[in-house]
């Protein structure tokens, strides 16, 4: 009782951390459930296991539940957690503000699953949202989505966002204001430096998202109509706003996986990032482009063609600081000596894919090659390979680097490495073919097809990717209950690495560092192992 | 679709059969080509890397030589991208305009499109036809098309004519196809539209020319009035089906659903969820949820003698 009273009332960064990262893994089970659900009615053509209401509510809640239940928690959870040490600060600069953010995006989470209870949506007691995770006006409004299900979603992510903007604003004053003596903003880790880009995203990307959704509200319930269609409202007005909203979004969900793998190809390459200064200006550029970015996803629904062209530009363009960032980690590896422990495996799968999600990502940016790829399945493939095989990839690798800093103990490697392979098969079995799907004309969202119209195969394929893929995560689970009894002591720094992190204990103390370091470099940890040829000659 | 003896065709993207649609597809390729070669030369290196730059036994203790960059190197892959986005988009904006600002062609056929949750209306103002779900087109020469909606959003889709357009409530769309071939093209709603977006199917039917002038010639007029179904016209007349469906001829007038005054020259019914036959019709108006759950047609509860009828009358309507 007295433990849980700790957590409950905590304010410390670590703890809040941890407790981001596990709500976000608790949610990812359910919502890896719904998909599975989802994949079992698609295994074979004209199934009828599951009913297009509970389907279409399933993916509507798949995606919402992936994107800011999962994604947005795990990522706040690292930087949460990370940032203070890499930095050399005992906290955050507001940790009661903090705590604050984290119950509200918790509050927010259990408000859009009270929906199951409470939604007494289109078809009856108790419905979740079913209008798709983007809730495309006017589908949204009062004449098409009668009970309260929409009213949860909204409701639901306007106060997960409150979360979101105030650990957003809190972390950019950590960084800062409380770096360690030395710390310069060009000796940041990059870790840090690109979690700061996406907390600026944050604050500038979510205010539209909450102001549409109040609109919303104001359409349901005040007799507004700036959706409504049937009022004069503008349906197109509702994807500017979700988009401006949602792609940024896009980026602040996958530069914290590039943070990761920016911290985890040095250290298991045995080099220093190759082109730090680079990297950093690649991230600001990427964080400035994908604000300009957002209507690619309306390709289709009749802009100028000034504006097509204007996009279409913006989101080739963004595809270059992109591919320098690849550039720069395989520029990492080269000439290293690579050492294949888990998180580097992960690392090496997610360079893979998101090299193929970068180039499906060119395609659609050709506008009319989008007219035909737009919502059919091979922008379901095209976003999953963004968002699994580069963001959760990474977050796995991160998981196996950093367990050992949290918990003082190893994750099993050899259980990591089954955990790769059978994941990083079942994930490309799964989404490789939908690819094909696409462009064989199924769209996205349908929660049946019909017989003989070549999708069988590429369907049956892609559901028997499941399985490998909840066994990978299976023994992602067992691993860590395994290793926080038996797992091997890890030592303050077991992987030889540089960052200020691994100067502490594992698990850090309360108060972080006995006292507060100085750097010179870098890598600090660099400069103590190796006095002779400390980093800082060569920045 | 088990009641059609041929196989219907797969609508892939790579399978283009009319003008839009074939310029798309060399675009396409292009687009492929080029990132094609950029996968096999950024997957070369990385795959080249792991295998080179591997940890061998014995060099557990030697760190490699630490390099920080090269701004050579970074120039060098930071042009190389710029050169190559650079004439991806003039090729792409190329294409943009050709499709975007193409004027119809003085022989174009124009055909309104209205989606409905979740069923198409197509109405020829220079015909004065009005039909659903099957669009009659000629081969061999232009069709524009208004895109409109009664409802939500949804988009209009047939992979081998054309890439998508999204029909838009308060919005009208253009866009427009050019069927080299007389065919089947089947195509469905792209835009998640509500419970049955994902049998709001579409077919397009292009004709020889004359053929398409006759299909026009019977699409004209009222509907074709048999003495010998007239309880069944009655029963369709006094109930609620006159509110949604409208009969050329008749006082149905209804605007909701399908226009039914030539219901039996089309291949199907909801929207391509089920075979037009009188058996799948009479299974239909019973109880549509059982073909297609959701459907915003309400069983009719009509008694079995009734139905029959009902079901008579309606197979007489060519």
């Amino acid at each position: 009782m007295g433990a849980l009273h700790g957590w409950v009332t905590t304010v410390d960064h670590k703890r809040l951390g941890v407790m981001y990262i596990l709500a976000g893994l608790l949610f990812f089970v359910i919502a890896g459930l719904e998909a599975t659900a989802m994949r079992i009615q698609l295994a074979v053509p004209n199934n009828d296991v599951l009913s297009p209401q509970v389907f279409n509510r399933l993916f509507t809640m798949h995606g919402t539940t992936m994107v800011f239940l999962v994604g947005m928690p795990i990522i706040i959870g690292m930087a949460n957690y990370l940032i203070p040490l890499m930095i050399g600060a005992r906290d955050l600069a507001f940790p009661r503000l903090n705590a604050f953010g984290f119950w509200m995006f918790f509050f927010g989470a259990l408000l859009l699953y009270f929906s199951v209870l409470g939604g007494d949506g289109l078809y009856g007691a108790g419905s979740m949202p079913d209008v798709g995770w983007f809730a495309y006006a006017p589908l949204t409004g009062r004449a098409f989505s009668r009970g309260n299900s929409t009213d949860y979603w909204i409701v639901g992510l306007l106060v997960g966002g409150v979360g979101s903007l105030t650990t957003a604003a809190n972390l950019i004053t950590t960084i800062f204001t409380m770096r360690c003596p030395g710390m310069t903003l060009g000796r940041m880790p990059l870790f840090v430096w690109l979690l700061l880009v996406v907390f600026f995203q944050m604050l500038l990307a979510l205010p539209p998202l909450s102001a549409a959704q109040i609109m919303l509200l104001f359409d349901r319930f005040l007799g507004a109509h700036f959706f409504n269609t049937q009022g004069g409202g503008d349906a197109v007005l509702w994807q500017h706003f979700f988009w401006i909203f949602g792609h940024p979004e896009v980026y602040i969900l996958i530069l914290p996986g590039f943070a990761c793998a920016s911290e985890i190809i040095p250290v298991f390459s045995r080099k220093p990032i190759f082109g730090y200064a680079v990297m950093v200006a690649a991230t600001i550029a990427i964080g400035f482009i994908s604000l300009g970015v957002w209507a690619h996803h309306m390709f289709t629904v009749g802009m100028s063609t000034g504006a097509n062209a204007f996009f279409v530009f913006s989101t080739m363009l963004i595809a270059v600081p992109t591919g320098i960032k690849i550039f720069n980690w395989l520029g990492t590896m080269w000439g290293g000596r690579i050492r294949f422990a888990t998180p580097m495996l992960f690392c090496i799968g997610f360079l893979f894919q998101f090299l193929c999600a970068g180039l499906t990502g060119v395609m659609l940016a050709a506008a009319p090659f989008d007219w035909q790829l737009s919502d059919s399945y091979f922008v379901v493939a095209h976003f999953h390979f963004v968002l699994i095989g580069g963001l959760l990839f990474t977050i796995f690798a991160a998981i196996y680097y950093w367990f050992p800093k949290v918990t003082g103990r190893m994750l099993s490697e050899r259980v990591g490495r089954w955990h790769f392979w059978l994941f990083a098969f079942g994930f490309n079995l799964t989404f490789l073919p939908q690819h094909v799907a696409g462009v064989l004309g199924m769209p996205r969202r349908i929660y049946t097809y019909d017989a003989d119209r070549g999708l069988e195969l590429w369907n049956a394929l892609s559901t028997a990717g499941v399985p490998f893929q909840i066994a990978g995560v299976l023994l992602l689970v067992l691993n860590m209950a395994w290793a926080l009894r038996n797992g091997a002591p890890a030592g303050d720094d077991p992987w030889d690495a540089w960052t200020l992190e691994w100067a502490t204990t594992s698990p850090p103390p309360a108060y972080n560092f006995e006292t507060i370091p100085t750097v010179r470099s870098r890598r600090p940890l660099w400069d103590l192992k190796h006095p002779d040829d400390p980093d800082w000659k060569h920045e | 679709m088990l009641w059609t003896a041929a196989p219907l065709p797969i609508p892939s993207i790579f399978d283009p059969l009319s003008r839009p649609a074939d310029e798309i597809y060399l675009l396409s390729l292009l687009v492929l080509g080029v990132c094609a070669a950029i996968f096999v030369v950024v997957g070369g290196l990385l795959a080249y890397s792991v295998v080179r730059f591997r940890q061998r036994p014995g060099d557990e203790d030697r760190e490699p030589p630490q390099v920080y960059g090269s701004n050579q190197i970074e120039l060098a892959w930071t042009v190389i991208p710029l050169l190559i986005v650079f004439v991806l988009f003039l090729v792409t904006t190329r294409t943009l305009i050709a499709l975007e600002n193409a004027a119809p062609p003085a022989d174009a056929l124009e055909v309104r499109v209205i989606g409905h949750q979740w069923w198409w209306e197509f109405r020829y103002p220079e015909q004065g036809i009005v039909t659903a779900n099957e669009l009659h087109v000629p081969a061999g020469r232009a069709t524009f098309l208004t895109l409109e909606s009664a409802d939500v959003v949804h988009s209009f889709w047939v992979p081998q004519l054309n890439g998508k357009t999204d029909v838009i409530p308060n919005r009208v769309n253009r866009m427009w196809i050019e069927p080299r071939e007389p065919g089947l093209y089947l195509g469905q709603c792209a835009e998640f539209c509500g419970t049955q977006h994902a049998k709001m199917f579409l077919r397009v039917i292009a004709h020889p020319e004359a053929e398409f002038v006759a299909w026009a010639a019977s699409q004209t007029g009222v509907a074709v009035d048999d003495p010998a179904v007239r309880p069944g016209r009655d029963v369709f007349q006094s109930f609620a089906c006159v509110n949604c469906h409208r009969i050329g001829g008749t006082v149905a007038a209804g605007v909701f659903g399908p226009d039914l005054t030539h219901l039996m020259s089309r291949d199907t019914i909801a929207a391509g969820a089920a075979a037009n036959t009188p058996a799948m019709l009479r299974a239909w108006i019973e109880n549509p949820d059982a073909i297609k759950p959701g459907a915003l047609m309400p069983a009719m509860q009509l008694a079995p003698r009734d139905l029959d009828h009902l079901v008579a009358y309606l197979a007489t309507l060519k």
